[in-house]
């Protein structure tokens, strides 16, 4: 074990899988001489070569779609957009060439699309954006989204060990603000959620930078005992641990760093009030960002972001209830 | 046969081959060559016949797409394609797919939507391809596998291997900035991957000259590699241009983009009554159908050309009895195969069919 930050467990975990697996190619923009646009794969260049530590062009489309092409003759690239905002460039590869070709042609796509996203530091509407569920609603992609160090790491081994398209949501806001105890060598950790705090008298459902706010906005809540799940996954979506979490609590506030309609924990919702109706004591609850882009000035951005005290303001009133 | 037109300043990289002279022998195809070159293109054409009957039976749900003159393009192109080497194919191709192996029962299946088809009813028409002879088949947002193509052909070089990709795409085609972005990623990087560009003259109802301004095959230059132009309704041309570019690619010269000028002959689809093409146009072109000209050739070499006609219905008729009597796909199969099992063993494109006689000297 040794202590990282969130960004460097990420080059851990590229670089341990590099060693081992000479299949795994990085792809992207600036990522190589210059160490990616935030350092993720800094010195990478140095021990793999230009060739396993592509500068490409420009082009998300391209570095998409070329991914696909290397990926069904034997390689397995892990594609770095710059930021998240910009796959809208290479939606289309992904979406229609990568997540269809399994189920059309029995050939797997077995290629890693990491995103830097999410916003919280004056990023603006195309620096910011929380792209998630694009690509829930694309059947043939798996979605990962880990909060802590640790599981930024297993994840992204895990990621570059599916056969299937992964796209792996980093957040920027974590990079350097959130460390923790990563262990050494290889290690996966499963597409499943964890509870980042046990609790029975309310559970909030989140995954990503919002596991820290939640954790943060829930600590001293005038005594209540207060759950905390981390889904870790939306695609695959650990339903189980979902239901289970809500029979226990019977209370749950689902947050969102996403836009509200449509987002990763308007599926939980639905989920819970399809198969958990009974077992509610209480609306469910949701934060998450209004329908807006995240706007660029600290004193908007800061009214758009679900915030520690949203977040604390929504559990008390459903503790209330 | 079709004088070869090089273009742009890097033609000059080209390796000028010699030029098959109009009814002697060409250079690099034997008499066998000749003859099974003509026969796929006489399969293509039966099987999309056949299939066009069975449509308008309302067999073929959907609609149905074919390449009725096209013919040369996808056979002359995959003829020079080794075992090892990746093909992505277009919707007019059909004959790269019979040419790698990929039987007619099968492809008759599949436009049925049959448990058979390629796609097993997952896919319609000629959106498939056979990873077990190594092709990709299209999506309908053309051209995306101009960059697949020039993806495998970055893992062929990365691993240092003699291999090369080859993907086929239209006029209309051009027009999207995947077209660009394959087109600079190969230039940049030299990658061994050749670019057919099959002309038809029409992207559904839009002509070339509202789809763009240059002839594409002008702009290779500016990515920094050859473009030629051959005629694309003969098929030893196309053949010949592809061969050319191919050894040239694992030779490490870099891609080629190769403009096969041809005519669509039906409408995009089978329910497009092609009201919008002059029919003089239309005339024109029947003058030049690619399999009349092979015909010719081949009965020149003192082959049999109507048994080979009458071998190939036969076949394709029997061919159709399988597919009619294959089940269509069981319901409960609809949500299967959405992800491969992390456990199971890894599934990669394989090696196809290569019959050109180059391969096996």
């Amino acid at each position: 074990m040794s202590e990282m930050t969130y960004l460097r467990a990420i080059s851990d975990g590229l670089r341990t899988e590099m060693r081992s697996d000479e299949r795994v190619l990085l792809m992207g923009e600036d990522i190589g001489v210059f160490g990616g646009a935030f350092k993720v794969t800094d010195g990478f260049f140095d021990e793999f070569g230009a060739a396993r530590v592509m500068d490409t062009p420009l082009a998300e489309s391209a570095i998409i779609g070329t991914a696909i092409g290397a990926a069904v003759v034997g390689m397995r690239p892990v594609c770095e957009m710059q930021f998240a905002d910009f796959i809208a460039c290479g939606f289309d590869q992904l979406v229609n060439t990568a997540a269809k070709m399994y189920y059309r042609q029995d050939l797997p796509v077995n290629i890693t699309v990491r995103l830097p996203s999410g916003g919280g530091f004056s990023g603006g509407p195309f620096h910011s954006q929380n792209p998630e569920a694009w690509f829930m609603h694309a059947p043939g992609i798996k979605v990962v989204a880990p909060s802590t160090a640790e599981d930024a790491k297993g994840l992204i081994i895990a990621a570059m060990r599916d056969p299937n398209p992964v796209v792996f949501m980093e957040h920027k806001h974590l990079y350097r603000r959130v460390k923790g105890e990563v262990p050494e060598g290889s290690y996966e950790t499963p597409f499943k959620a964890r509870v980042a705090r046990e609790g029975d008298d309310l559970v909030v459902i989140t995954y990503g930078a919002m596991v820290h706010t939640v954790l943060e906005a829930t600590a001293d809540l005038a005594g209540a005992s207060v759950m905390v799940l981390d889904l870790r996954s939306l695609v695959p979506l650990d339903e189980q641990a979902i239901l289970d979490a809500v029979r226990h609590c019977s209370k749950v506030v689902i947050v969102d760093e996403a836009n509200y309609t449509c987002a990763a924990g308007a599926q939980v919702a639905a989920l819970i009030a399809e198969h958990a109706f009974e077992d509610l004591d209480g609306p469910v609850t949701r934060v998450a960002s209004p329908d807006c882009p995240i706007p660029f000035s600290p004193p908007l951005e800061a009214a758009v972001l679900p915030s520690v005290d949203r977040v604390r303001e929504a559990c008390r009133q459903l503790l209330e209830y | 046969m079709a004088t070869r037109t090089l273009t742009g300043t890097g033609s000059t990289e080209l390796p000028s081959g010699p030029a098959t002279p109009a009814d002697g022998e060409p250079a690099h195809l034997t008499p066998a060559d000749r003859v099974g070159l003509l026969r796929a293109m006489l399969m293509m054409r039966a099987v999309e016949s056949r299939a066009m009957n069975l449509y308008r039976q309302g067999k073929v749900p959907g609609s149905f797409y074919d390449g009725f003159g096209q013919e040369a393009v996808s056979v002359g192109a995959a003829w020079a394609m080794a075992a090892a080497d990746r093909l992505c194919v277009l919707h007019r191709d059909l004959g790269a797919h019979m040419v790698r192996g990929v039987g007619p029962a099968a492809i008759l299946s599949q436009y049925m939507g049959r448990a058979a088809g390629i796609t097993n009813g997952r896919d319609g028409n000629v959106h498939f391809g056979d990873r077990r002879a190594g092709c990709v088949g299209m999506t309908s947002m053309l051209p995306d596998m101009m960059l697949v193509a020039t993806g495998m052909a970055m893992a062929f070089k990365l691993r240092s291997e003699a291999r090369c990709a080859l993907t086929w795409f239209g006029d209309g085609s051009t027009s999207r900035g995947d077209f660009h972005e394959a087109m600079n990623w190969a230039g940049v990087q030299k990658l061994p991957v050749v670019f057919v560009l099959e002309n038809n003259q029409f992207a559904y109802s839009t002509p070339t000259h509202l789809q763009y301004a240059v002839d594409p095959v002008e702009r290779a230059a500016g990515y920094g590699f050859p473009g030629l132009r051959v005629d694309g309704n003969d098929v030893e041309a196309v053949f010949d241009a592809v061969r050319a570019a191919r050894e040239r690619a694992i030779a490490g010269g870099g891609p080629t983009l190769i403009e096969a000028v041809t005519m669509r002959m039906h409408g995009h689809g089978a329910h497009d009554d092609m009201k919008y093409v002059p029919k003089a146009l239309v005339e024109e072109w029947r003058k030049k159908d690619p399999i009349d000209r092979q015909s010719a050739r081949v009965a020149a070499l003192g082959h049999d050309v109507d048994q080979l006609r009458a071998d190939v219905r036969t076949e394709v008729e029997q061919a159709t009895e399988v597919a009619l009597a294959g089940p269509m796909p069981d319901p409960e199969t609809a949500t299967d195969r959405v992800f491969h099992p992390r456990d199971a063993p890894e599934i990669l494109l394989d090696d196809g069919v290569a019959p050109w006689s180059g391969f096996h000297a």
